[in-house]
């Protein structure tokens, strides 16, 4: 007698090139079979019409727990996170205090296992309080449990600093994440530099803000034959870079977020705040030349770039509104723009928010190999529905996609095999 | 469409702008009179809220509306108390709980206006001036002055010299030159022009002697020193006046009938040479002028329920039962 | 559904008895006429009068007023589309003054125009000459002279001036055509 059988659905599991209709059971909270299944199970789910893939990975979220917990914390994020198929996802430094020392890193461990719906792993930061002049201990942080490295949210500004740190993580074969942006040139910027920005009086951030510190990081990875990771890429010139850099061989990623390849710097217009990011959201050019780095495999990393904020963070005007939007609970049907507006294969972009993101990062998800951990999502990728600010499991509403129509829902998630997201209710 | 607010004249056609300036026109001759006072606006409360400084703008709109009868009270906040956003929302709705007609708001911020606007549903917001964003009233002055020194400004070349990057005034002469046909040049090193900025239809500049012939208006911005110098985007104020101060040889250069405009105050001897501010093209001191028949015209039209150029009526003989 | 009133002629007529009883109630005085219009139709007629008492020999100062500003219904109408500067350009402190208007109805417009005038300062005294009246007084104002008398049935009609070149007609109609 199996636990949970989960019938007649389109299995795509990209890390074992396995795309069919079949049956997927679970014993013990791991991935029992795929095929025909012919015996009996406690519980069953009808998935016919609909697609069962492993859960999905966003390796770039940000907690706002410990310090800011009234935008989000372990187990909103939680919430947020199985809503949008998500059972993995990496939690960024950025808290106060910032994940720079053992102590707060073993804080949020532990808060993680507590709440046990997800898996959490934590990215510490480089430098201490991310001021980019002393770095962290990496190899005692990478050895408590921190996946990679990053000072995200600002970037590893001082060009010695970097190197040092491509060079240190590289000594235990760790990952240094980079937000580029050099801060002279986006200096006062709310928005990208361009006619939208001239329009509104704004001061804007130019594409090379972001090119310029990519250029001078490959340049580092390549010398220090470190492993480098472009968070949020959001110009056609960073992508540019980083295909060049991995045709000559060099050890560079890069990951793009939904809203970047979905939405412009038009978004903007109107003072919407809730399309404040940064970077911002660029030109329709941009735009197309992330979808283009997805699509040859250039970027081969969806994440969400998640950063809840309060309303009062908010609500005082474009210029002096906090960075950031939510997503985590539109990751999926915006990802699945690739597929119906763009043409992408649909196992491709499931693996950049499954397999990839894992291999990337040495995690064990993101696949479902018979005996792995049973972490699926079970999605309706033609569904229609409109998505409701106030109805996010988020505790924040800053998101962009208020009162739009989604197309492709999440109908069950599985953590361990069990069920834990079911038709819009979270079971914890 | 009822025009509530005004926050920049992206928002306005053609009717609407001459309208505005044709209300401001008859309004001229009221200031003239012995008993500078019509009970046009009695009994309407009007705050100028404003967070940056601005003794000419603030004086131009406490005339207006006193003048018209209104009750007429300033609020100078400082923009460090409200450095915080929620605190600037705060400050507005306290002032919009006591009921004003009108919000006359200044601020650094772009957007500021259309921002408050989605929180304050029952009181109408003019913009004073929003950072680098729009200053219709200061457009719909200028218009005026223009009605009166060159008539139609429709085919005419405005030339605008100077800080354009950071200019509210630039902004909203650029989309009025759009609606009203008039020709705009940008002057400035491309340290002081915004990105994309021809986009606006206008031709851009770097060297004032080559913009200037054939120009009908040249229309010098006010340089912020600080700015230039914080911002690097100007080496030096001896270096712009060199490049791109107004004086009487390159005045020369301009069509012989051509009048010069500043938005005020003015650095004499940065941007403008003191001969020509007080001089026989300047139309400076007339702008100031028409800046309070002009505001007494947006105050009016904001408290006239019925304001909405789209259907004025067609027969100027449709009154009311007067 | 324009229903003529009073042709040209009855209309000049009108103007004529209208500078003849200005002219007498002026007297023999030097000091010259001082006619102020209210815009629009009221600066017509003012002129009209001009002309006829210029004709006569006398002399006159012309003065136009817009009372759009002092209105006492802003909220509901708004500002007259086509709104003129007052010009009153000579001192009307002290001065006798005629106030002229082409039709007279509620009396609103009069008293705004003479709220309007104390702004300019103090006449001696203000005498209204009107073309017509129609009734319908909402305050207690009357004309010193009108030219003409019509009471509508009804206050919903119309009565219109039509001041072209030299064809002046007076008109009635539903005051939804107008």
């Amino acid at each position: 007698m199996s636990d949970t059988v989960i019938r007649n659905g389109r299995i795509i599991d990209p890390a074992n090139g396995i795309d069919t209709l079949a049956d997927l059971w679970i014993d013990d909270g791991k991935v029992a079979g795929i095929g025909q299944f012919t015996g009996d199970a406690t519980h069953e789910i009808d998935a016919t019409g609909q697609i069962v893939c492993p859960g999905l990975i966003d390796m770039h979220v940000h907690l706002r727990e410990p310090g800011q917990e009234w935008k989000e914390d372990i187990e909103s994020g939680s919430h947020a996170a199985i809503a949008g198929g998500i059972t993995t996802f990496c939690c960024m430094p950025n808290t106060k205090p910032r994940l720079d020392h053992a102590g707060v890193l073993l804080q949020v461990i532990q808060r993680v296992r507590e709440v046990g719906l997800c898996n959490i792993h934590p990215i510490a930061a480089v430098t201490m309080n991310l001021e980019g002049t002393q770095l962290t201990e990496m190899r005692e942080l990478s050895r408590l449990g921190a996946v990679a490295f990053s000072d995200d949210g600002l970037p590893i500004w001082h060009a010695g600093i970097m190197r040092k740190a491509l060079e240190y993580a590289a000594s235990f074969d760790y990952l240094i994440i980079q937000h580029a942006e050099e801060l002279q040139l986006t200096e006062k910027g709310c928005m990208n530099e361009g006619w939208v920005s001239t329009q509104l009086g704004v001061a804007g951030m130019p594409n090379e803000g972001e090119d310029c510190m990519i250029a001078r990081d490959i340049m580092l990875t390549e010398k220090t034959g470190g492993r480098y990771h472009v968070a949020h890429i959001s110009t056609a010139g960073a992508v540019d870079l980083v295909r060049a850099a991995q045709k000559r061989g060099a050890r560079v990623s890069a990951e793009a977020a939904p809203h970047h390849f979905a939405m412009t710097e038009e978004a903007l217009l109107g003072y919407n705040v809730d399309a404040k990011m940064s970077p911002p959201l660029r030109t329709e050019a941009d735009r197309q030349a992330v979808i283009e780095g997805l699509r040859d495999g250039t970027i081969t990393i969806i994440a969400t770039d998640h950063a809840p904020h309060h309303e009062d963070d908010k609500r005082c005007g474009l210029s002096c509104a906090a960075f950031g939007i939510v997503g985590m609970e539109t990751m999926l049907p915006v990802a699945l723009e690739l597929v119906h507006q763009h043409g992408l294969p649909l196992a491709d972009v499931i693996a950049k928010m499954t397999c990839n993101p894992a291999t990337l990062l040495g995690l064990d998800a993101g696949t479902l190999t018979i005996g792995s951990n049973a972490d699926l999502c079970i999605f309706d990728s033609e569904q229609t529905w409109g998505l409701d600010k106030n109805s996010l499991f988020s505790k924040s509403r800053n998101t962009p996609w208020h009162g739009q129509t989604m197309t492709g829902r999440v109908t069950h998630t599985l953590k361990n095999g069990r069920t834990v997201f079911a038709h819009g209710v979270i079971h914890d | 469409m009822k025009l509530q607010h005004l926050f920049g004249i992206a928002q306005l056609n053609k009717e609407q702008i001459h309208y505005l300036i044709n209300m401001g026109d008859a309004f001229i001759e009221l200031s003239k009179r012995p008993i500078k006072k019509a009970p046009t606006l009695r009994g309407k409360t009007i705050i100028n809220l404003f967070f940056e400084n601005s003794t000419r703008t603030r004086t131009s709109f406490e005339i207006a509306g006193k003048r018209l009868s209104a009750d007429v009270i300033n609020i100078s906040a400082s923009t460090s108390a409200t450095s915080k956003g929620e605190t600037l929302l705060d400050t507005a709705q306290t002032l919009a709980a006591m009921q004003p007609h009108v919000l006359v708001i200044r601020h650094s911020l772009a957007g500021t206006c259309e921002f408050l606007a989605e929180h304050l549903r029952e009181t109408a917001i003019v913009n004073a001036g929003d950072g680098a964003h729009e200053h219709p009233t200061q457009i719909l002055t200028d218009l005026l002055t223009l009605k009166h020194s060159i008539g139609d400004v429709a085919g005419k070349t405005m030339t605008i010299v100077g800080d354009i990057s950071h200019s509210r005034v630039a902004r909203s002469h650029l989309l009025a030159a759009k609606i009203l046909g008039y020709h705009v040049r940008v002057v400035a090193p491309k340290t002081l022009l915004p990105s994309k900025v021809e986009n606006y239809g206008c031709e851009v500049f770097h060297d004032f002697d080559a913009a200037i012939a054939g120009s009908d208006i040249l229309y010098m911005l006010r340089v912020q020193t600080e700015r230039l110098t914080s911002n690097c985007c100007f080496p030096s104020i001896r270096e712009y006046h060199e490049a791109y101060g107004l004086n009487k040889k390159r005045l020369a250069r301009a069509n012989a009938d051509c009048v010069v405009m500043h938005p005020g105050p003015m650095n004499r001897g940065v941007e403008i040479a003191s001969d020509i501010a007080d001089g026989a093209h300047s139309r400076i001191l007339n702008q100031v002028e028409h800046g309070v028949a002009v505001r007494m015209a947006v105050l009016t039209a904001m408290c006239d329920l019925r304001f909405n150029a789209h259907d004025l009526p067609s027969n100027p003989d449709k009154r009311g039962t007067l | 559904m324009n229903n003529l009133l009073f042709t040209h002629d009855a209309v000049m007529q009108a103007l004529d008895r209208m500078a003849e009883h200005i002219q007498s109630a002026h007297g023999k005085s030097d000091a010259p006429i001082c006619l102020i219009g209210i815009h629009t139709g009221g600066a017509n007629v003012a002129d009209a009068l001009q002309t006829r008492l210029e004709q006569a020999g006398a002399t006159v100062m012309r003065g136009n007023l817009d009372i759009s500003f002092y209105r006492d219904d802003l909220d509901l109408n708004g500002p007259h589309p086509q709104i003129h500067s007052s010009d009153l350009s000579f001192d009307i402190n002290n001065q006798p003054l005629w106030l002229i208007d082409d039709v007279l109805f509620t009396g609103r417009t009069i008293r705004a125009a003479m709220g309007e005038l104390f702004d300019f300062g103090r006449p001696e005294s203000i005498s209204l000459v009107v073309l017509l009246d129609r009734g319908g007084r909402e305050l207690p104002i009357q004309a010193d002279f009108s030219g003409l008398y019509h009471q509508p049935e009804s206050k919903q009609q119309s009565i219109k001036l039509l001041a072209h070149a030299d064809h002046w007609t007076i008109i009635e109609q539903p005051r939804s055509l107008a």
